[in-house]
């Protein structure tokens, strides 16, 4: 570590007992490096065995490494915890301003213990952290709400990250989420429901310094080098131009776009839904996260009449991405850009992880289609592909859990079906809702092996792509060994630029 | 010709900060500490951005209220910081108007910009540029 470099520096708050203090932790940063790997240690001495997710002893971990806020594109922070949704590991990953704010707020990781017995927010500037009362935010619908109130309630502005939860985590919801900057989030395995259990509405964190580099000249230069890559070769076009909604029309074409809960892996509909479309119809403004030049995050402008105000509409920011596009769009059946778009803007208001959401009311409607439930359960529902008013009914019913059905919706599929029957058609692995990358052996071998359940833990998606490409027979053994398989070209985030070329020109 | 960082179209910026990252790499250092630049959304990021940063003022408020003359205007507009003379009592950061006068805690001195030019260099989008101005 560059001497003086503040990144091993531990910040630890009690709720509990509201307290902090900082440690030096030199010894995780120098083995470790940051990140994932000093995230893991953290956990390992703070959660004990056994411990129970939604617990006091489950804490809460963030981390980051050394590259946040000295290079480009590195914007990311990890949250790790045990996952109150399976039980198991719980990591999540999030940009927006939240790594660039706490590295230049001084720290490497920030540890968040014990429960606080009223509604509290966190606020982070440097050195000093309050504990603010959140009983008046407490209960508020819109997560948007929550944050606009915080927004004029703090300084520093730009300096920032909001990291704030909404009404699914305050109720527990299992895979409720945590939103930075209004569309950026923490999303898988229900850290949100853990921010819940804490009491823990929100937190600000903000710093402002500069950090040393051992040599200045050959820092620009790799800053330039990392930079150019970014801006002016086609390396990043992909998440720039359509962002991952670019992936939407090759999976169609391979036929690896789940559709109605897995019963179709191609939308007849799909053109609608396309990153195409959605950019022509509604992309009404682009962002970046902090430190990050490429500015993959596509915000549409959905613009609605009201129904009895002649001549008043509002027009509402959406973010869209090509996972929920998958979950809350081919997966229910919905087609209509308008319906999907509003579905989505109402999971981010409740503050739920949008993939467990989209196949969790997929698997209600097959299970309501074929009698596993009836509207003795569904409260009047009646689930049918690509209703999207019933679905955005359904969601909040969901986060309320009125009665015993949604409250097992809102603990994740894998229970529901345990309860009331149609595991078969329970799209999980390990507890975790699947992704929409249904491209082959490989990727599903992925999801269940992967610790995160994701599409990213092994890319398996990746080798199902070459293999198609290539017209071959992917076998097991040939997935296991995937290294020697298949040049490791990772290509962890979408479909390969080449493979997808080759993958419009076979279909 | 003398010029200046000019602000050429806001509603392209899509809130990276690559600008005010090269502002503080200018010495040599990483972080934003030093940076005479800045990017914050318009209350939520949905709405989009301002970018703060000095205009280059022909008649510039904050060289005016300094009390010992190390703020000194500059030919075509802004002003030029001597830092020996400055004593960080910060009432130019009072007297600009748009918040354009940072600060630099390591330092306690006021950053300014130069309109040196090295953020347009990394904005990807064309939102910033170095526009001529007359000395006249």
């Amino acid at each position: 570590m560059i001497s003086g470099d503040p990144l091993s520096r531990v910040l630890y708050i009690d709720l509990s007992r509201r307290k902090y203090w900082v440690e030096d932790r030199r010894d995780l940063f120098e083995k470790y490096l940051g990140g994932t790997g000093v995230a893991i240690e953290l956990l390992k001495e703070e959660c004990p065995k056994g411990a129970d997710p939604l617990g006091p002893e489950n804490p809460i971990i963030f981390a980051i490494g050394p590259l946040n806020g000295v290079f480009p594109l590195a914007s990311k922070t990890v949250a790790m915890f045990k996952s109150p949704h399976t039980g198991n590991l719980g990591e999540s990953h999030a940009g927006g301003r939240s790594a660039i704010a706490i590295r230049m707020a001084g720290y490497g990781a920030i540890v968040i213990k014990g429960a606080s017995d009223i509604p509290v927010y966190l606020s982070i500037y440097n050195d000093k952290v309050y504990f603010r009362d959140a009983s008046a935010l407490w209960g508020i619908r819109s997560s948007h709400t929550v944050g606009r109130i915080i927004r004029e309630r703090e300084g520093e502005a730009g300096y920032r990250t909001i990291m704030r939860i909404g009404r699914a985590g305050e109720k527990l919801v299992t895979f409720a989420n945590v939103v930075t900057e209004t569309y950026r989030h923490f999303g898988r395995l229900g850290l949100g429901a853990v921010f819940g259990s804490k009491k823990l509405k929100a937190i600000v964190i903000s710093g402002k310094r500069t950090l040393k580099v051992s040599n200045a000249k050959a820092y620009r230069e790799i800053y330039d080098e990392i930079y150019k890559m970014a801006v002016k070769t086609p390396a990043m076009r992909k998440y720039h131009d359509l962002g991952t909604p670019a992936n939407v029309v090759p999976l169609n074409n391979l036929g690896a776009l789940p559709t109605k809960n897995l019963t179709q892996a191609r939308f007849e509909r799909y053109e609608n839904i396309s990153g195409e479309k959605l950019a022509e119809r509604f992309l009404g403004r682009r962002l970046a996260c902090a430190h990050c030049p490429v500015g993959c995050i596509h915000l549409a402008a959905l613009r609605e009449p009201y129904e009895k105000e002649p001549y008043f509409y509002k027009t509402t920011m959406i973010s869209y991405d090509y996972e929920p596009i998958y979950s809350l769009g081919s997966m229910l059946g919905i087609g209509n850009p308008e319906g999907m778009l509003k579905l989505m803007d109402v999971v981010e208001i409740y503050g739920l992880d949008a993939m467990s959401t989209g196949v969790i009311l997929a698997w209600t409607t097959e299970a309501y289609l074929k009698g596993y439930i009836s509207e003795k359960e569904t409260m009047g529902l009646k689930f049918r592909w690509g209703d999207c008013e019933t679905y955005l009914k359904a969601v909040r019913l969901i986060v309320e859990q009125p009665n015993d059905f949604y409250g097992a919706l809102a603990k994740g599929v894998e229970y529901a079906s345990s309860i009331y029957g149609g595991r078969e058609f329970a799209l999980a692995y390990g507890g975790n809702e699947m992704p929409g990358y249904h491209t082959g052996p490989a990727a599903h071998a992925g999801f269940l092996t992967g610790s995160r359940h994701s599409h990213l833990d092994s890319a398996g998606y990746s080798l199902d792509e070459q293999a198609y490409v290539k017209k071959e027979e992917l076998t097991p053994e040939k997935v296991a060994d995937y290294r020697n398989t298949y040049s490791t070209r990772y290509n962890k985030g979408g479909i390969h630029k080449k493979s997808s070329r080759e993958i419009r020109q076979l279909t | 010709m003398v010029k200046r960082i000019a602000v050429l179209d806001v509603d392209k910026c899509t809130g990276c900060q690559s600008c005010v990252f090269a502002c503080t790499r200018r010495y040599g250092e990483a972080g934003v500490g030093k940076s005479a630049i800045f990017v914050r959304s318009l209350g939520g990021v949905e709405r989009g951005f301002i970018v703060i940063v000095c205009r280059a003022c022909k008649d510039p408020p904050c060289a005016k209220v300094c009390p010992t003359g190390a703020l000194k205007p500059r030919r075509g507009g802004g002003v030029i910081l001597n830092s020996e003379k400055c004593i960080g009592c910060g009432m130019c950061v009072e007297a600009c108007p748009l918040g354009a006068i940072f600060w630099d805690e390591e330092n306690n001195k006021p950053v300014v910009c130069t309109h040196c030019g090295y953020c347009v260099n990394y904005c990807p989008h064309e939102v910033l540029g170095l526009e001529e101005v007359s000395t006249g």
